[in-house]
């Protein structure tokens, strides 16, 4: 009685089905879901504060800069650390396991990183009511396309975490080590937590050509509703760019790694 | 296409370069599997055995030759094997997060199966290899013959024609390892899966597998069924006992005469090697005896997969792996086993 299945990998399918067999645990035990929520309250309670106090601004002119800010920055931590989670699974033969599964390649990283994105998307909404009574209503179009982008970005990330996963093996203080020494400089000059402007100059140069950057403002601006701002275009094409080349490195990494 | 052997290889080689120097893991791997068959990769750590299945289950890329496996070629289609082979590694298949069930699941949903298919065949697995009392557990939360278990389950998912088992009972208890055993065999009893396992358990290839390659140094070098390769390559160790160094220099030269072949003398006890050991055994003593040579005590014992490994290498499974004896200098006999080590010129 054997079922003969011609199945042939299918990307969208196949990234569909890693997606959702990744969520499993995290929607079997909300807990870790409930951590992930407070983890931008956090940022909004505590740093929120310091800055508006500093800038002497209205409340919704600050946040209007600093809430894009922190989802940029959730997005690089929770799939910069994508590649830990692999680490666990190379460990075990899990990750071997889905190798031998007839699934697109591609679909193993992509897969793995939006589940990074996924709560992204309900911490976004979270912080969208909370800015609410600060004076900060958020674009409803912009918060879509600027998801959409992050989605995009945290993919290319998650592929090259994973792929310093890969390359890194078993020593996990190498994958963290590396993962901390890239993901700290790129926060900083990107100006998602404190503005670049009155930096040194060499400072802003780095920021120009850093990916990051661009993602940072450009969600700045489709969070307010400036759809038709050029930083928009920059912000998506490094994002492409980082999809990209993420995914090329990944893939060629996972055909290597055996 | 039921005709075509169910793998099919020719040539498979592979060279790891280890520090700029090549070393070749497995080396013109050539043979053919029929369906159904239960066939086992015997050899020591290090032979080449996971390599082989590796490439078999397009894993790693051959460094040179061929393979079809169910009827795919692994080099031009590799998705194609992979949709028509269930693999269970040498390690824990499940996610340590995930629960038992919902691995089986998403397992079904990454072979293209329709979510009823996926449960139905779920359910059924975790009856059939008795994973119901923990199905809703995380893996972590197993022990190690459950999780070995579900690997199998996981493996069995999309009710495969072939199944490939890397070491599947190694680190297991002997009783999980026997229980283990039983399901594979029965599920190949109903669904007429074709097995293909590799292990260094000689009592499991001797008991399970219907045929035995033999692997050493990255080659086969013996390919029949166990009981084939005993009798052909370690016949019954027959020894005998006498009162004293006189009777049992006198009972060389019946022996020799009566068998023809080498007699190895250690004081007062003589042993051979022969086919038939256990026809033999009452025939010498009886012929002893109307020589006037009283036998004060006979053993036969049967070969073992070791022996034929010995026979093969002049190594024993546990030497090749341990990687003991150096590989140009065969192990020099010892008095335990001087009938083997000469077996070995004969052949």
């Amino acid at each position: 009685m054997t079922i003969d299945s011609p199945v042939r990998p299918n990307l969208a399918r196949d990234s569909w089905n890693v997606l959702t067999r990744e969520m499993k645990p995290v929607l079997r035990d909300p807990f870790s879901l409930i951590f992930s929520l407070l983890q931008p309250l956090v940022f909004l309670g505590l740093f929120a504060p310091l800055l508006i106090g500093g800038s002497g601004e209205p409340a919704g002119e600050t946040l209007r800069w600093f809430v894009p800010g922190i989802l940029v920055m959730l997005v690089l931590f929770g799939t910069g650390a994508t590649g830990s989670n692999l680490q666990y699974e190379m460990s075990t033969g899990s990750h071997e396991r889905t190798l031998v599964a007839p699934l697109a390649r591609s679909s193993l990283l992509i897969g793995r990183a939006l589940k990074e994105v996924a709560p992204i998307v309900i911490q976004a909404l979270l912080i969208v009511i909370i800015a609410l009574p600060f004076g900060f209503a958020i674009d409803p179009a912009g918060l879509l396309i600027g998801l959409v982008l992050l989605a995009v970005f945290g993919v290319g990330l998650g592929s090259l975490s994973y792929t310093l996963a890969l390359a890194a093996k078993d020593r996990e203080w190498l994958f963290w080590g590396v993962q901390q020494t890239l993901i700290f400089p790129l926060m900083i000059l990107s100006g998602m937590l404190l503005p670049l402007d009155q930096g040194p100059e060499w400072m802003r140069v780095v920021a120009s050509v850093n990916p990051v950057n661009w993602i940072v403002q450009a969600e700045r601006a489709l969070l307010s509703g400036d759809l038709a701002n050029m930083t928009v275009v920059w912000g998506w094409l490094s994002g492409l760019a980082v999809a990209v080349v993420g995914l090329t490195v990944g893939m060629r990494a996972m055909r290597r790694s055996n | 296409m039921t005709h075509e052997p169910i793998i099919e290889t020719e040539g498979l080689s592979k060279v790891f370069t280890v520090k700029k120097v090549p070393i070749a893991a497995v080396s013109d791997l050539t043979f053919t599997a029929a369906r159904g068959e239960l066939v086992a990769f015997l050899g020591p750590n290090g032979a080449g055995k996971s390599t082989s299945l590796r490439m078999l289950t397009t894993l790693i890329p051959p460094t040179s030759g061929t393979a079809r496996v169910v009827g795919h070629d692994i080099g031009r289609d590799p998705a194609g094997v992979r949709a028509h082979i269930g693999y269970v590694g040498q390690l824990t298949s499940g996610s340590f997060a995930q629960r038992v069930r919902d691995e089986l699941l998403s397992q079904g949903r990454f072979y293209g199966m329709s979510r009823p298919d996926s449960i139905r065949r779920a359910d059924e697995l975790i009856e059939s290899l008795d994973l119901g009392g923990f199905a809703t557990r995380t893996v972590q939360q197993l022990s190690g013959g459950q999780k070995r278990r579900l690997d199998i389950a996981l493996g069995l998912m999309h009710a495969p024609p072939l199944l490939f088992l890397d070491e599947p009972s190694t680190g297991l208890d002997p009783q999980s390892r026997a229980n283990l055993w039983d399901h594979i065999l029965e599920l190949r009893r109903q669904h007429g899966t074709t097995v293909f396992l590799t292990t260094h358990y000689l009592e499991e290839a001797d008991r399970y597998a219907e045929r035995v390659m033999v692997m050493d140094k990255g080659r086969i070098i013996a390919d029949d069924d166990a009981a084939n390769l005993k009798a052909t390559l370690a016949g019954d160790v027959l020894t005998f006992g006498f009162a004293d160094l006189e009777l049992a220099t006198r009972a060389r030269e019946v022996l020799h005469r009566l068998t023809r072949t080498e007699i190895a003398q250690d004081g007062d006890s003589l042993a051979l090697s022969a086919q038939d050991g256990d026809r033999l055994l009452p025939v010498i003593v009886r012929e002893l005896d109307a020589a006037g040579i009283p036998v004060r005590s006979a053993t036969g014992v049967p070969p073992t997969l070791d022996d034929v490994f010995l026979a093969l290498t002049g190594r024993t499974l546990r030497e090749a792996g341990e990687g003991a004896v150096p590989d140009a200098e065969p192990a020099p006999s010892t008095t335990t086993e001087p009938l083997t080590s000469q077996k070995t010129g004969a052949l």
